[in-house]
């Protein structure tokens, strides 16, 4: 150990955005556990109030404030921690870091940077400092020059040699770039690249080469070496993050891995990484020429799939080097085995993004060198064919695996299989099954032919599938080999069996052909070193390459053999079969509407079973989360969370019952399928939760309890839908019956809107009928969280939405306890929730949603499971809301809280964060459907200062040039942003403004500066001042009314994001934003951490 | 496919399918956890007699290269000029392969040479029971042939003399220094190491009584078997160390059992032995550790060393001996494979040292 250390910093990585997810929850709460097991006392400072490193017992203090170089500095000065760990909260904790070590602010205050130095950091984050480095060691990197002129360009081309990609520098979507094989096409598109940019990039090309990843390991005694190395499944060119990849490498050949390894050690090496990083490698399998392409010197998304891949705990071991540990001298995590052992692992695992591309107005779905993705999700196998299926499965785009996705249809199959897009990967089932050869797909994906033989093999066993007409026809061999190459009983039943109705009743009868038989898949524990040192790890996974004839098979009947087979033995597992053990459903791939808050949830659920002497089971597969951590739970099925797997697990451990509450909507899905199953699902009955999922057995439960609700109607023809408009009158919301977060839902003001609309959702869902839902304005949306026992409401938290109800409850900013309603409106809601919780006799988790206008109070929904803001509310009032949840699950005691727990003096709020400028062309603007990808959870005193705290945590910050923009769209909007401005004329702010609001502001006597539309002619154009950087604030309001506004809006809108110059485009948003900024100053905002919150 | 059986002696069973040359075999059956580089394990002589089962599920996937000889006689990508093991076992046989440099695939190579291997086979179930049971004599018998029962003997047999060169041959010849090379069943990459750093290698028969030539080192290279069955080498060597004139030796593998043998010391069996690509050691005495390939199944026993000599390396894992040193003399030598092939480079230095000692 270096200097004795006694206090650390941990910077986190805040909300979770495109590019930087759940996994820095995971590798942050792993260095502050390695801090804890040193007694060294940790301050972590992580605006997500989602997360398991905030909550208690993992930190020593929590700082819920924004990690910015103002933030970080106060609680530096006020903290005086003598170590600060920057590398285990991604780019955000290594930025802010970063600017303090130059700002001489760690130095000032004696804050020593544990593991890898600054100085090392910069040279891998720094393009030029990093080319310049490698030069040194004679590392190769990719050629590329800046030109300025043609002459310049064309001579650079020459010295470089073609192929030629050009880039043009600073443009958007990639315009004026390409790759030339020849000088002539060189000459054309750099021309048209100079007439975006002054200056263009002329690189090699190394399209078409493999993309290699290694997480490499070091410690201050250079001990290093590679613990995984990584292959994407897509060549160079697509983002790492946005492309299926394998470990280990299915391709190369170990001289080739051995080569790539002994150039990634001397660099880490010349680079002088103390710690963790992972290195990018293009690699060209024929001439073995490679390019370094990035090192990052920090716990990522790559080192977090690596370390699940593994089991070896890269995070961990990465924090004990920091430390000053070397790695002969750390013990691989819950094992006796030195960390300093390379995995050698016995099965592959595929990573594969998920994508909400949808979810987007204007997105393109092509994917390429930047990040749309927004989860991802980690199968394991024992060959390709059973990984990739189940993978496909997993990431529950409601695909069966590489095969049966009947609704998944290209007409330009050569155009998907050139041009990637988020669904490439069907196009190549489609291309498979229309006889193109494994060879012309690779050359029009540059996809390894290997991998599309694989492919091929899976297509091959679906038509040898077709061919059969009852599943006795199909062998006992068959089956295991269609088993063994991943197909689900799903794809089975739809192959074979070819049901026209219930696909789940042509499910089970597969399930159940297969178990009289005996094909039963295997169990194994993922160790890091194949079977060698087994017993060690809790990591299961399910195989049908794997399958264990008993030895004395010969002399056993056949009876005897069935039974033995029907429970197939890994030696080192004992199933609990006992009263004393609970199944806990997961929540899968983190995706718009769901992500680290059911992590939150399911792994509190767990922790309170384990505190309860349960055996604590999990199934997950989303390698991010911390859910699928080597030391959450007693056993870890990294698999999927499907009927047939969830029945596999239970038919071989037997528990207690399954919690399908915590896991967000994949487990609440398949609560009733269980229930069918007679599979013991814990807490409120499925019968129940069916009651509150379906809209009309809920909505005539309402009515007979004599509750309100927006009016509504399912609805199959359009002249139905008028009549019922006639009604209720416009505006509508328009939606399909089973959804998740707003998915397909939308609100239409006008016949012209409902008809466009309507043959876009029929599409979504022809066998469902519309439910045409009365729409209500300017009303006020409040969330009830609870937690009830046998029907009676024991916890509840109530908090209201800035927004008013139009706005998905996912992407609204919510306040806690809830500041601006009604005594009454309380009292209603509280007694409503009472009526529902004992008609449906909840017992555990559920949440409400209420609208309220004036003084009634309707609902909206109602889920009988844990809902997004569980953690949000459980720690701002200091009451974990599953652990009684969970012990209510359970029959275990609880404490009820005191009636004056309720009363608190603290705020919380709760504001989403949004990833628009990773999705070009995105309309960044809020609607019923949810486009979020992340959110925190800030306090404070009052409401002012934790709005302050929670907005510039997800990226606004204060307006320091006072110039703000507004276009405050209809009337009403204008009407309420009027006194904002008022005051921020007052406070000194200059207020520009759109034609129509500026004139409105001048008639109320609000001093402003017209500015012209950007179709407009004339001075003052908005467009060039947001490029000019001349605003600090735009609020953009959007009307939803002609199409000239419409567009102008959108202009602004996404210049803005593209200018990275802050936004709101809600009125009450923009409203509560304002007060705050006028009330107080970045100064004003006390360092304070969550502990020190106390009454 | 025809199907097999794989028995092992203590009469476990795992039934797969034939996809090398359909021939029943009998051999020592040994585990493998490297992911990959099957064309090295498969050539080197180390595994002569052993069935080699792999760990890793995947196998074939990049084929075979072409079997080519470099000037100086060397294969440029095996480790020797045939597959030495007697049979390979895997989980999952990669029919198509996809690679620049394969000029065929595995199955078609072990056809060519004359293997069986065979495919199917939960190789993590049976790394299970010979972790259990230790290292097992085992056959693979074909299911449609069931009379035909092979046999063969591992403990005893002395495999480094099937498997060692039967003349001397010379390498480099004319450099300035001179090393002879004891061939128990080298593997090609200690040839094209040594050669490298610009000596010429005396390659000599493992009994060949090597003090009459004149040379500048000795390096005593691996091979596959019991220690107990190469007396001669043994011998040998004690001459060697004997002699006024000391001159600097190294072993590898069967070397540092050879030489550990000369210097005193005896020799175990190991319940299963370490075949890997990642068995970490430390030098005694320092903080310094390295990842090394491994290949063995006899390891010695530093206790009963002369007291001349000492343990230079442990392994990290079990404690066993990994190398040993002559607390006096250039003598050293290592049970790991610091020439790699396959496996991590990190302790190729000990080349450099040998030939600075010259």
């Amino acid at each position: 150990m270096q200097k004795k250390l006694t206090k650390v910093l941990v910077l986190g990585s805040g909300a979770l955005k495109i590019g930087q997810a759940g996994e820095f929850d995971y590798s942050g709460s792993q260095a502050l556990k390695a801090l804890r097991e040193e007694g060294i006392s940790s301050v972590l400072v992580n605006p997500n109030i989602a997360t398991i490193q905030t909550s208690e017992g993992i930190a020593d203090k929590v700082y819920f404030q924004p990690i910015t170089p103002h933030f970080i500095t106060e609680i530096i000065k006020k903290e005086r921690p003598d170590g600060i760990m920057l590398a285990w909260g991604g780019q955000t904790g290594l930025n802010v870091g970063t600017a303090l070590y130059q700002n001489g602010v760690l130095a000032e205050y004696g804050v020593q940077v544990l593991g890898t130095s600054v100085e090392a950091i910069m040279n891998t984050e720094d393009r030029d400092l990093f080319v310049k480095e490698l030069n040194k060691a004679d590392l190769k990197t990719p050629v590329s020059e800046a030109c300025e002129t043609m002459e310049a360009a064309v001579a650079a081309a020459r010295r470089i040699g073609y192929p030629i990609m050009i880039r043009s520098a600073y443009a958007l979507g990639g315009l004026g770039s390409g790759v030339c094989p020849t000088e002539e096409k060189f000459k054309e598109i750099a021309e048209s690249a100079f007439t975006f940019a002054p200056q263009v990039l002329v690189e090699e090309s190394l399209k078409g080469w493999k993309e290699i990843e290694f997480e490499v390991i070091r410690d201050a005694n250079d001990h290093c070496f590679t613990v995984a190395s990584m292959e994407n499944f897509d060549p160079l060119g697509i983002h790492t993050g946005e492309s299926i990849v394998v470990a280990p490498t299915c391709s190369l050949t170990k001289e080739q891995v051995t080569m790539l390894q002994e150039i990634g050690v001397k660099c880490v090496r010349h680079l002088n990484i103390v710690g963790e990083c992972n290195i990018q490698f293009a690699f060209n399998a024929q001439t073995n020429d490679y390019r370094i392409i990035e090192i990052n010197a920090r716990l990522s998304r790559s080192s977090a799939l690596a370390s699940k891949a593994t089991g070896y705990p890269l995070a961990f071991v990465a924090a004990k080097i920091a430390l000053g540990y070397t790695l002969d001298q750390i013990g691989e995590m819950g094992t006796p085995n030195s960390a300093y052992v390379a995995p050698s692992i016995d099965y592959m695992i595929c990573k594969i993004p998920r994508w909400d591309l949808t979810k987007f107005a204007g997105v393109s779905r092509l994917i390429g060198s930047s990040m749309k993705s927004v989860g991802e999700i980690m199968s394991i196998g024992r060959s390709f064919e059973e990984m990739i299926q189940k993978g496909l499965r997993m990431i529950g785009q409601g695909m069966h695996g590489f095969v049966g996705n009947d609704h998944t249809k290209f007409d330009n199959l050569e155009e998907e299989l050139q041009n990637p897009t988020d669904l490439r990967i069907f196009a190549i089932a489609q291309a498979l099954e229309e006889g193109y050869t494994p060879e012309r797909i690779e050359e029009l994906t540059k996809i390894d032919v290997w991998f599309l033989n694989r492919m091929k093999h899976i297509v091959d066993l679906k038509h040898e599938l077709q061919a059969f007409n009852s599943l006795d026809e199909i062998s006992d061999e068959k089956m295991r080999e269609v088993k063994a190459a991943g197909f689900s009983d799903f794809q089975i039943a739809r192959f074979v069996l070819k049901p026209e109705g219930s696909m789940e009743k042509a499910n089970l009868e597969v399930r159940k052909n297969r178990k009289t038989r005996g094909i039963l898949p295997t169990v194994r524990r993922i160790e890091t070193v194949g079977g060698e040192h087994p017993e060690l790890t809790n990591y299961l996974y399910f195989t049908y390459l794997g399958q264990v004839e008993p030895t004395n098979a010969d002399t056993l009947t056949t009876e005897e053999w069935k039974k033995t087979c029907l429970n197939p033995q890994d030696h080192s597992i004992e199933w609990y079969h006992n009263e004393k053990s609970v199944i806990v459903l997961g929540s899968g791939a983190y995706r718009i509407g769901s992500s680290v808050e059911f992590d939150w949830c399911s792994v509190n659920a767990i922790n309170t079973a384990r505190k309860l002497g349960y055996k604590s089971i999990m199934i997950n597969y989303d390698p991010e989360t911390v859910s699928t951590d080597y030391d959450m739970c007693d056993r870890l099925y990294f698999d999927e969370l499907s009927l047939e797997r969830v029945l596999d697990v239970i038919d071989l451990e037997q528990p207690k019952g399954v919690i399908v509450s915590v896991g967000g909507q994949i487990p609440n899905n398949l609560a009733m399928k269980l229930h069918r199953q007679g599979v013991p699902v814990l807490g409120t009955s499925p019968i129940n939760i069916d009651r509150a999922e379906n809209r009309d057995k809920f909505s005539a439960m309402l009515d007979k309890l004599g509750i309100d609700q927006p009016a509504w109607r399912a609805l199959t023809s359009m002249d139905d839908i008028k009549e019922f408009i006639d009604q209720v009158g416009y505006p509508v919301l328009v939606r399909p019956s089973y959804v998740l977060s707003g998915a397909a839902m939308n609100v239409c003001y006008d016949d012209e809107q409902l008809e466009r609309f309507l043959n876009m959702a029929t599409e979504v869902s022809k066998d469902f009928p519309v439910v045409v839902s009365q729409f209500m304005q300017d009303t006020k949306e409040i969330e009830f969280d609870a937690v009830a026992d046998k029907g009676e409401v024991v916890e509840y938290a109530i908090s209201e939405h800035v927004e008013y109800a139009g706005v998905h409850s996912g992407d609204a900013t919510m306040v806690f306890p809830a500041q601006n309603i009604y005594f009454s409106t309380v009292r209603q809601i509280k007694k409503i929730a009472r009526r529902i919780a004992a008609e449906l006799n909840i017992s555990g988790p559920f949440n409400i949603q209420f609208l309220a206008k004036n003084r009634e109070v309707k609902v909206i929904e109602c889920n009988l499971r844990a809902s997004r803001s569980f953690p949000f509310v459980s720690k701002i009032l200091k009451r974990n809301f599953i652990e009684t949840a969970t012990k209510i699950m359970l029959d275990a005691p609880y404490a009820r809280p005191e009636k004056r727990g309720f009363d608190i003096d603290r705020i919380g709020v709760k504001a989403s964060q949004f990833s628009f400028n990773r999705l070009n062309n995105a309309d960044p603007v809020l609607g019923v459907d949810m486009s979020s990808t992340g959110e925190v959870g800030c306090l404070g005193d009052d409401m002012n200062e934790a709005m302050l705290n929670a907005l510039i945590a997800t990226g606004y910050r204060l307006p320091t040039k006072k110039n703000i923009l507004l276009s405050s769209g209809g009337a009403k909007a204008k009407v309420q942003l009027l006194e904002p401005a008022q005051q921020l004329v007052k406070k000194g702010f200059n207020i520009y403004a759109t034609g129509g609001t500026a004139a409105f502001l001048k008639e109320n006597g609000v001093d402003c500066t017209k500015v012209c539309w950007p179709d407009e002619e004339g001075e003052n154009n908005v467009v060039d001042m947001i490029a000019a950087h001349t605003f600090d604030l735009i609020i953009n309001i959007p009307k939803n009314q002609t199409k000239r506004e419409l567009t102008n809006g959108y202009r602004i809108r996404r210049d803005a994001i593209d200018h990275n110059t802050p936004l709101m485009t809600n009125a009450r948003l923009a409203k509560a934003f304002i007060e705050a900024v006028c009330a107080m100053d970045l100064e004003d905002i006390k360092i304070k951490s969550w502990q020190e919150y106390n009454n | 496919m025809r199907k097999v059986t794989l028995i092992l002696d203590d009469g476990t069973q795992f039934h797969g399918e034939s996809f090398g040359y359909d021939k029943p075999v009998a051999g020592e059956v040994v585990f493998n956890t490297a992911m990959m580089g099957y064309p090295e394990s498969l050539t080197d002589p180390s595994y002569a007699g052993q069935l080699m089962a792999l760990t890793y599920p995947l196998v074939g996937n990049y084929g075979v290269p072409a079997f080519s000889l470099e000037e100086n006689g060397i294969p440029t990508f095996m480790e020797s000029s045939r597959i030495w093991a007697e049979a390979i076992i895997v989980s999952d046989y990669s029919t198509e392969f996809s690679h620049w440099n394969a000029k065929e695939s595995l199955a078609d190579w072990l056809k060519r040479e004359q293997v069986p291997g065979i495919t199917g086979i939960d190789t993590r179930e049976l790394t299970k029971v010979l972790r259990e049971h230790g290292v097992m004599m085992g056959k693979i018998v074909f299911d449609d042939e069931p009379e035909n029962i092979p046999y063969a003997n591992y403990s005893g047999v002395n495999f480094v003399d099937k498997v060692s060169c039967k003349e001397i041959i010379r390498y480099n010849e004319g450099a300035e220094k001179k090393v002879v090379l004891v061939d128990c069943g080298v593997k090609a990459n200690i040839l094209r190491c040594l050669l490298k750093r610009g000596v010429e290698v005396i390659r000599v028969p493992w009994n060949y009584d090597f003090n009459e030539l004149e040379f500048d080192g000795l390096f005593l290279a691996n091979g596959p078997g019991d220690p107990d069955t190469c007396e001669d080498a043994v011998v040998n060597i004690r001459k060697f160390l004997a002699n006024p004139v000391v001159r600097p030796c190294m072993g590898i593998c069967m070397g540092n059992q050879l030489l550990s043998k000369a210097a005193g010391a005896t020799i175990y069996k190991l319940k299963y032995g370490h075949r890997s690509h990642n068995q970490p050691v430390r030098m005694i005495g320092t903080n310094k550790c390295f990842i090394t390939s491994q290949n063995h199944g006899y390891a010695v026993d530093d206790e009963t060393l002369s007291a001349d000599w000492e343990p230079l390396f442990v392994n990290m894992n079990d404690n066993s001996n990994e190398g040993i040193r002559h607390k006096v003399n250039p003598w050293f030598s290592a049970q790991f494979h610091p020439e790699a092939a396959s496996g991590p480079v990190d302790t190729e230095f000990l080349f450099d040292d040998f030939v600075k000692l010259l």
